[in-house]
């Protein structure tokens, strides 16, 4: 790596932005624990704490973007984003990791023990005589706390479509990348705009899908490991689907007011990742958590 | 365009503005090491009353319940308020310093990262003013019974998020500073050892701390959606949060040590005048260590009843971890062996911490041995070891690394004779403090409890003695510092140490603004 | 007879059954291995500190590799590792075979006692501490624990086991996770709720011998010992014959009406062995933590939803279901001592029939 042709390394002036950021989330979770609490107000200052946290984003971002159109950023900069973008989402692969890690052993242990086989099976004998080891499991051990499932979730429904829509939301993006590259500014829109509108219908279908369940199914958060892991799995990735799709709506409108260069367009690059993350988290869902 | 990226270079912000906003990693560092200064205080005094309590049999100073809030909350302070941000503090001073870089690379973010945590502990901390009080099931926080926590239960959960996305954006922005920002000629294995166990350490926070925040995600749904993680009478198991926890929880142990190897690792030369022996087998040593410890983590867990074939993986896995941490320790005595041995404050540290550590992982080998693991679970066996290796580890090296370079942050010499006094009462009294709890352990006296049997009475006397002691003598530290960052003292050259070696100490002292504006040329 | 002179305990006892012996050979190996490379290593670093020093004159050498060096220093304590490796796995697996049991003694636990059920002799009993230490170890209570003899080491009523026999001990909990441990065993396994684990001893010496839990518990985790007797054979027969009696008297007593004085006598005696912990000696409780029963609308209104608290426990808190672990007269004797102490004045009383149609 030469910077020798490279202005010095950009380093910022001093910033408002990470000490509001702080104090939103401050006020965020401050609300939640209150709302957890059941005390009165904890609604209002949660919201208070989402919305500070949203302006400070609007905020920082708008720096960013700022400094970025006027050229501020160097190579190595630009090099700065994608390896702290890379980082980060390899620490949402981790965060991941803990919940499928419970998937695998709720599984593969807990349940088969409790059901008799194994080192532990003894606990069937003694402690869940009547309990029948499944999975899905559609009915816990203890039939009085965590009510029977009436059918496990099909993998090939809605799931199966809605596998059918993130991978073509990850070739609507590519081909948006390949617009942006080639300097077709149309294509990148449609690209950018028909990847949002593919994840936005994927939310909706994965509602929808929560819908079914809660009503027709009786496959709560609360039906025993079997929802838990499947509403944890299953809502964390939404929740990264709807934040990836926020994302790719913001850049669809920088694409539209021509913000990107075929040679300097990080900020989309970095979208186009999360998505990718997104995708590929939804194969593994797909394969654990409803086909096998 | 370079004009323009030229421009930003004025003079530093002053005032409340400097702190509240910064974006230069000196400051960052410094409000990290004053913040960490502070938990320790407060997470001290909780252990200060903890020894109060155990002076004696009978209960004397506080209820057991609020003993065990003492207990939890000491630890969940020292560990990520105090152990924790003093790295990251040291890490943001001195990482750009000797990789010849002008700040972090996102220094933003950087702000960001700090500024997250003071709120996260005004939450923690707060829950000592709540109904009920501040979370009492220890800071391993196992279900069922962290469940029974009242209204303290999601300020825990949320507190321990913030801290997780602090220490994540930190690590971030360690590695992106180290894999990008290093000058030109500073290869990676150029670089400095406490750079190079920091980016390890980056890399373990990075993989370990989510996972933390995920299992404590499934603790809060478990209490308040009806899941059923952690509860046999759904198809989960209690013990289930002990793997998660644990995979997160041993990498975590060794965030708090490998970025204290680094800084021995500089100090050792310095003061032998000799060349760091073996950097390329310490570096390997480190990944060693660091991959080791993501197939271990069961070792905290011998006892739950796991099935024989998990029991010996774990047990050989975890032994095995002897091996790179030896060659750590003979590598220092190696650079030390035929050096030229002068013994100011920050070597008396370092000296003592290879000492220290070293008995603290002998007894972490026992008790990675299954089968006598057995007697030493959850007794004060375990607490010996765990402060030998986080005091008179983690502590020690941090204490030492703030007097090693103290000089180049303030610029001036701190006071090398309060120093000495405050290293030799440390170093007696932090033994009296916690080899006696080898001996009470092996004798039988469970931890984390409020009151004992009779005749653990003798060493416990003699602990509490030690421990006042060395939290008074922890005072005298206080006003060293505090002494020299008012300017107070000899002043300093750049190079400060005959002996030391790097680019940091071709700075003056103290060091710019802007530490490299012009990355140096490297020979 | 109070004995203040202190003690300085070292080492790990030796114990009385094959698996502490094997941890405590295993121990001593260990400790002498780890004294042999500590005399090693900090003899190299008190060599150098006086040897190497410059005030001393020593002049640095300029090495900083030596290959041959750092591979033996890498190898060496690998095989020591391997050859340590060989005594632990023989004694983790000799731990682990529970078979051919000779007695079968299911341990629960529970905050924070122990329930202990001889699972082929059909009865079972709670062990707590006993009276005199949790009076001691009350804040203030002006009882010196030295003189309270085996201070938090004494229970009411001590598990009894058959020297030389081979026990199989299945632990569970009913509550949060407790952990079973008699050093002199050398046996300690978590006991988790809804879930088995398994351990076994051959006791060979008879004799007392003590324990705790150690695995944290809420607020009486310090408070909740282990005691185990070893007897001869004979005398365990003789034991257990005198254990059946008890519980076939009691049975034979149970479904007869008392009267509100015997009610109340084995109504606090129930309290003060199962409940004071969390509700408190008055009744106050521990304000935000534990509710107080005196003055309480449950101990004071209508007796069904007592009844229900007391049996079904409420789920999500620290108070737990009591009908699995009370007898339907320990019920009735609680409850009926609940809403007529502390000035609570419900003023009626329960019998054990009642108790029995409230149980499903
Ligand atoms: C900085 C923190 C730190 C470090 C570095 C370590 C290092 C080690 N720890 Fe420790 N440990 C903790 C922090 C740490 N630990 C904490 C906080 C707990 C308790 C958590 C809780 O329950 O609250 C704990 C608990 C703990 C347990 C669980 C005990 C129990 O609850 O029953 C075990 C069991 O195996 C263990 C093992 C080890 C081992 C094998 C090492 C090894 O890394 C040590 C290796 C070092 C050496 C061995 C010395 C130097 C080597 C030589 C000189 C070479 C030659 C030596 C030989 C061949 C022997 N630790
Ligand atoms: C980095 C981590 C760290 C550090 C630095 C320490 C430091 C100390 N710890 Fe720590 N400790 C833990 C991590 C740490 N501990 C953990 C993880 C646990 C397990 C918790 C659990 O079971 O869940 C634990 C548990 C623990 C116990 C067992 C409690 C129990 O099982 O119930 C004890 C008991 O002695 C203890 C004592 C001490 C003491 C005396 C210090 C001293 O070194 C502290 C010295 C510092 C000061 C005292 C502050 C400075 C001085 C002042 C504020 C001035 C005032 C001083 C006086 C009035 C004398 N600790
Ligand atoms: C581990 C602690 C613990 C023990 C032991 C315990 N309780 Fe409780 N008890 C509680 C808690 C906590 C509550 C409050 C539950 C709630 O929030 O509704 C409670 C509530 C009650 C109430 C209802 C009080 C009210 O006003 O709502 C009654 C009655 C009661 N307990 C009786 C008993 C009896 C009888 C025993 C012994 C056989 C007992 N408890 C043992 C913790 C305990
Ligand atoms: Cu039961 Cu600790
Ligand atoms: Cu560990």
């Amino acid at each position: 790596m030469d910077h020798a042709a490279t202005p010095r390394y950009y380093v910022p002036d001093s910033s408002i932005w990470p000490l509001i950021g702080s104090a939103g989330l401050f006020v965020l979770v401050l609300g939640a624990a209150l709302w957890l609490n059941q005390i009165a107000g904890g609604q209002i200052v949660t919201v208070i704490g989402a919305g500070i946290v949203a302006a400070m984003m609007w905020g920082w971002f708008g720096t960013v973007i700022g400094e970025s159109m006027q050229g501020r950023y160097s190579d190595q900069v630009d090099l700065s984003f994608r390896w702290s973008m890379a980082w980060f989402i390899f620490s949402e692969v981790m965060f991941f990791a803990g919940f499928f890690g419970a998937l695998f052993y709720a599984r593969n242990y807990s349940v088969p023990w409790l059901g008799g086989m194994g080192d532990k099976g003894l606990a069937h004998e003694l402690l869940w005589p009547s309990f029948v080891a499944t999975w899905p499991l559609l009915q816990a051990p203890d039939p009085a706390r965590y009510a029977a499932i009436r059918e496990a979730m099909g993998a090939f429904g809605l799931p199966a479509i809605n596998t059918l829509i993130l991978l073509s939301s990850g070739a609507t993006v590519t081909w948006a990348h390949w617009a942006l590259k080639a300097d077709k500014q149309r294509q990148l829109v449609i690209g950018l705009a028909s990847t949002v509108a593919l994840g936005l219908l994927f939310v909706c279908l994965q509602a929808y899908e929560y819908w079914h369940a809660y009503t027709a199914m009786n496959l709560k958060l609360s039906s025993g490991i079997y929802g838990a892991t499947f509403f944890m799995l299953t809502g964390f990735h939404g929740l990264h689907v709807s934040i990836g799709a926020i994302m790719l709506a913001v850049i669809t409108l920088r694409a539209a007011r021509g913000h990107f260069t075929p040679d300097r367009h990080f900020a989309f690059e970095a979208a186009a990742w999360y998505w990718h993350f997104v995708d590929v988290v939804w194969l593994a869902l797909f394969l654990f958590v409803y086909v096998l | 365009m370079t004009d323009i990226a030229l421009d930003h270079h004025h003079a530093a912000p002053s005032g409340l503005q400097r702190w509240l906003f910064s974006t230069n990693h000196k400051d960052i560092g410094t409000l990290y090491l004053c913040f960490s200064a502070l938990m320790f205080l407060t997470g001290g005094s909780f252990a200060m009353v903890i020894r109060a309590e155990l002076f004696q049999p009978g209960l004397q100073v506080v209820e057991p319940m609020t003993f065990n809030q003492m207990t939890t909350m000491h630890a969940l302070v020292m560990i990520f308020g105090a152990v924790m941000p003093a790295f990251v503090g040291l890490a943001n001073w001195m990482i750009p310093m000797m990789i010849g870089a002008p700040d972090m690379a996102l220094p933003r973010l950087n702000n960001w990262s700090f500024w997250i945590l003071p709120f996260a502990f005004a939450m923690l901390l707060a829950t000592w003013f709540m109904p009920g009080g501040p979370p009492s099931g220890g800071w391993t926080m196992y279900p069922p019974l962290v469940l029974q926590t009242g209204m303290a239960f999601p300020f825990l959960i949320f507190a321990i998020h913030l801290m997780g996305i602090s220490s994540v954006m930190g690590a971030i922005n360690v590695i992106t500073t180290v894999f990008n920002m290093r000058a030109p000629g500073m290869t990676f294995f150029k670089l400095p050892m406490f750079v190079w166990t920091w980016i390890i350490t980056a890399f373990l926070l990075i993989a370990a701390m989510p996972v933390l925040a995920g299992v404590v995600t499934m603790l809060l749904t478990d209490k308040y959606f009806g899941t059923s993680f952690f509860d046999a009478a759904g198809g989960g198991d209690p013990v289930m949060f002990q793997h998660v926890f644990w995979f997160f929880g041993h990498p975590e142990v060794y965030i708090m040590i490998l970025p204290a190897f680094g800084i021995v690792s500089h100090i050792v030369p310095a003061f032998a005048r000799k060349p760091l022996f073996g950097y390329r087998s310490m570096v390997y040593a480190v990944g060693a260590i660091a991959a080791l410890s993501f197939i271990v983590w069961a070792h905290h867990m011998f006892t739950v009843g796991m099935p024989l074939a998990g029991e010996l993986f774990f047990m050989y896995s975890t032994i095995l971890i002897a091996v790179p941490t030896g060659v750590k320790v003979f590598n220092w005595v190696a650079t030390m062996w035929r050096g030229s041995l002068t013994f100011e404050t920050p070597m008396l540290w370092a000296l003592s911490f290879i000492v220290l550590f070293t008995i603290g992982g002998f007894s972490g080998l026992m008790l990675g041995l299954a089968p006598v693991d057995f007697q030493y679970q959850d007794t004060y066996f375990v607490v010996a070891h765990f402060h030998y290796v986080l005091v008179t580890g983690a502590v020690f090296a941090i204490i030492a690394g703030v007097y090693f370079w103290l000089p180049k942050w303030t610029g001036v010499m701190y006071d090398e004779r309060l120093g000495k006094l405050h290293f030799w009462l440390s170093a007696i009294s932090v033994n009296m403090l916690f080899f006696p709890q080898h001996f009470l352990g092996l004798a039988g006296m469970p931890r984390r409890i409020p009151d004992y049997a009779t005749q653990f009475t003798g060493w416990n006397m003699v602990s509490s003695v030690g421990g006042f002691v060395f939290g008074a003598s922890q005072l005298i530290f206080l006003y060293i510092v505090l002494r020299a960052m008012s300017g107070k003292g000899q002043p300093a050259s750049g190079q400060v140490w005959e002996g030391a070696e790097g680019l940091e100490w071709t700075l003056s002292s103290p060091p710019p603004h802007h530490s490299f504006s012009e990355p140096p040329k490297l020979h | 007879m109070s004995d203040t002179s202190l003690s300085f305990p070292l080492n790990l006892p030796r114990g009385v059954t094959s698996i502490s012996r094997d941890a405590y050979d295993l121990h001593m190996i260990a400790l002498w291995l780890c004294v042999a490379i500590g005399i090693i290593v900090f003899g190299a670093i008190l060599w150098v500190v006086i040897y190497h020093r410059k005030s001393r004159g020593a002049v640095a050498a300029s090495f900083h590799d030596h290959t041959p060096l750092e591979i033996a220093w890498t190898l060496v304590p690998f095989l020591i590792l391997v050859a340590l490796a060989f005594p632990a796995t023989s004694a983790l697996m000799r731990g682990a075979d529970t078979s051919a049991a000779d007695v079968t003694i299911r341990i629960t636990g529970q905050q924070w006692r122990w329930r202990y059920d001889y699972v082929n002799e059909g009865f079972g009993f709670l062990s707590s501490l006993d009276a005199k230490s949790a009076e001691a170890s009350r804040r203030d209570s002006g009882i010196d624990p030295h003189t309270v003899k085996n201070y938090l080491l004494e229970v009411d009523n001590p598990l009894v086991v058959p020297v030389g026999k081979k026990i199989r001990f299945l632990a569970t909990a009913s509550d949060v996770i407790h952990s079973w441990w008699i050093p002199d065993l050398g046996v300690k396994k978590d006991a988790i709720p809804g879930f088995i684990n398994e351990m076994w001893a051959r006791v060979d010496e008879p004799g007392t011998y003590r324990g705790q839990c150690t695995e944290l518990c809420g607020v009486g985790h310090g408070f909740m010992p282990i005691v185990m007797v070893a007897m001869d054979e004979a005398d365990y027969q003789k034991w257990v014959a005198t254990k059946k009696t008890a519980q076939a008297t009691a049975a034979a007593s149970a479904g007869r009406t008392y009267t509100r004085e015997e009610m109340m006598t084995q109504g606090k005696a129930v309290y003060e062995r199962m409940c004071v912990a969390c509700h408190q000696p008055g009744g106050e409780g521990i304000p935000n933590v534990f509710k107080p029963l005196k003055a309480s609308p449950v101990a004071n209104g209508p007796l069904a939803a007592h009844l229900d608290t007391v049996m079904n426990g409420k789920t999500g808190t620290a108070m737990q279901a009591f009908a699995g672990q009370l007898s339907d007269l320990e019920i009735a004797a609680v409850i009926t001592y609940e809403r007529n102490s502390w000035g609570n004045s419900a003023g009626d009383m329960v019998q054990s029939a009642q108790v029995k149609s409230a149980r499903k």
